[in-house]
């Protein structure tokens, strides 16, 4: 199983997702320049975060045309799975292949602090090593996190069962507390109505080692890894 | 013929902006009592060799929409000129 990570100018997460998703066992992780046009046959391609561009005119807008891009776009429109996390949501908003935008955090504020997801879906290959009502405990670090799409979007996503994650207390609760940046209905990650490119503020792969006070992102990349076998 | 194209990227209608309340709010704490509104947005200054104005509009206009401005969040007023 072959795992390609991108790295553009100013990704800063790259290297946590190779080291991440090299603890899986099987696992052949290569990294992915943006200006090449060759995905090298890699099963996942994932969008790491940081902040491609500088995060110049918007978060993701000027990565989006790079030739990279192309491929992946291409590739998760053929049934591929595309993983956004933080700058690479943001990448895949900004693409079209995930609805919606990202606004700047309610607070204005750059929210660096660990948060509670809720899995919201598990009936996904992807998702389907997790439990529905599983609470993930995973850091998010970013200045433009809020989730915003026009009423008809946020009702058809929410009637399809395309919010995969949302931002919940320690008793798993929604509130305006457990949410970093003011998202829509505390919307933290979001599916493709083929269920193969999802996009995500939180960053799991900052949660895999003890060491780093939480193994949660792990078992998210555990579940991906095995869809993709 | 070179043209200057101000396209102008402001929050659609109903979209928070949150740093446009903040601004206002400090408006309002200098004493700016008269000013009951703020909306932040860009403003890019292109300069376009085009054959006529209604050119330099057109390609101002595709550059609006497929980069310089978000449709989802944002819409976008051109002003061309010689």
């Amino acid at each position: 199983m072959k795992v390609g990570i991108v790295i553009f100018p100013g990704s800063n997460c790259d290297y946590d997702a190779y080291q991440a998703l090299k603890l899986i066992e099987g696992n052949d992780v290569v990294y992915l320049w943006h200006k090449s046009d060759d995905l090298e046959g890699c099963d996942i391609v994932i969008l790491p975060g940081g902040f491609s561009y500088g995060d110049y005119l918007r978060s993701g807008s000027i990565a989006r045309f790079s030739p990279i891009m192309k491929k992946i776009i291409d590739f998760a429109r053929g049934g591929g799975f595309v993983i956004g996390i933080c700058n690479g949501f943001q990448i895949l908003l900004e693409s079209g292949l995930l609805p919606g935008a990202m606004m700047k955090n309610s607070s204005l504020r750059f929210a660096c602090r660990e948060v509670i997801l809720r899995v919201e879906k598990n009936d996904i290959p992807i998702l389907s090593g997790l439990k529905k009502g599983d609470l993930l405990r995973m850091p998010v670090a970013h200045g433009e996190g809020n989730y915003y799409a026009d009423p008809a979007t946020i009702s058809e996503l929410e009637s399809r069962s395309r919010v995969v994650f949302r931002y919940v207390d320690n008793n798993g609760v929604v509130t305006a507390d457990a949410n970093p940046n003011g998202s829509i209905n505390g919307i933290a990650g979001i599916i493709n109505e083929q269920g193969n490119v999802m996009g995500m503020m939180p960053h799991p792969e900052r949660a895999c080692e003890n060491i780093l006070g939480s193994v949660d992102g792990l078992k998210l990349f555990e579940s991906l890894c095995a869809a993709a076998r | 013929m070179k043209f200057r194209a101000d396209v102008q990227v402001i929050l659609k209608e109903g979209v928070l902006d949150p740093q446009g309340q903040t601004i206002g709010r400090a408006l309002s704490d200098l004493g700016f009592d008269s000013i009951i509104g703020v909306s932040t947005g860009k403003l890019f200054k292109l300069e376009i060799i085009a054959e006529s104005e209604a050119q330099a509009r057109e390609i101002a206009s595709r550059a609006a929409s497929k980069l310089l401005a978000n449709p989802v969040i944002e819409r976008f007023d051109i002003e061309v000129a010689r």
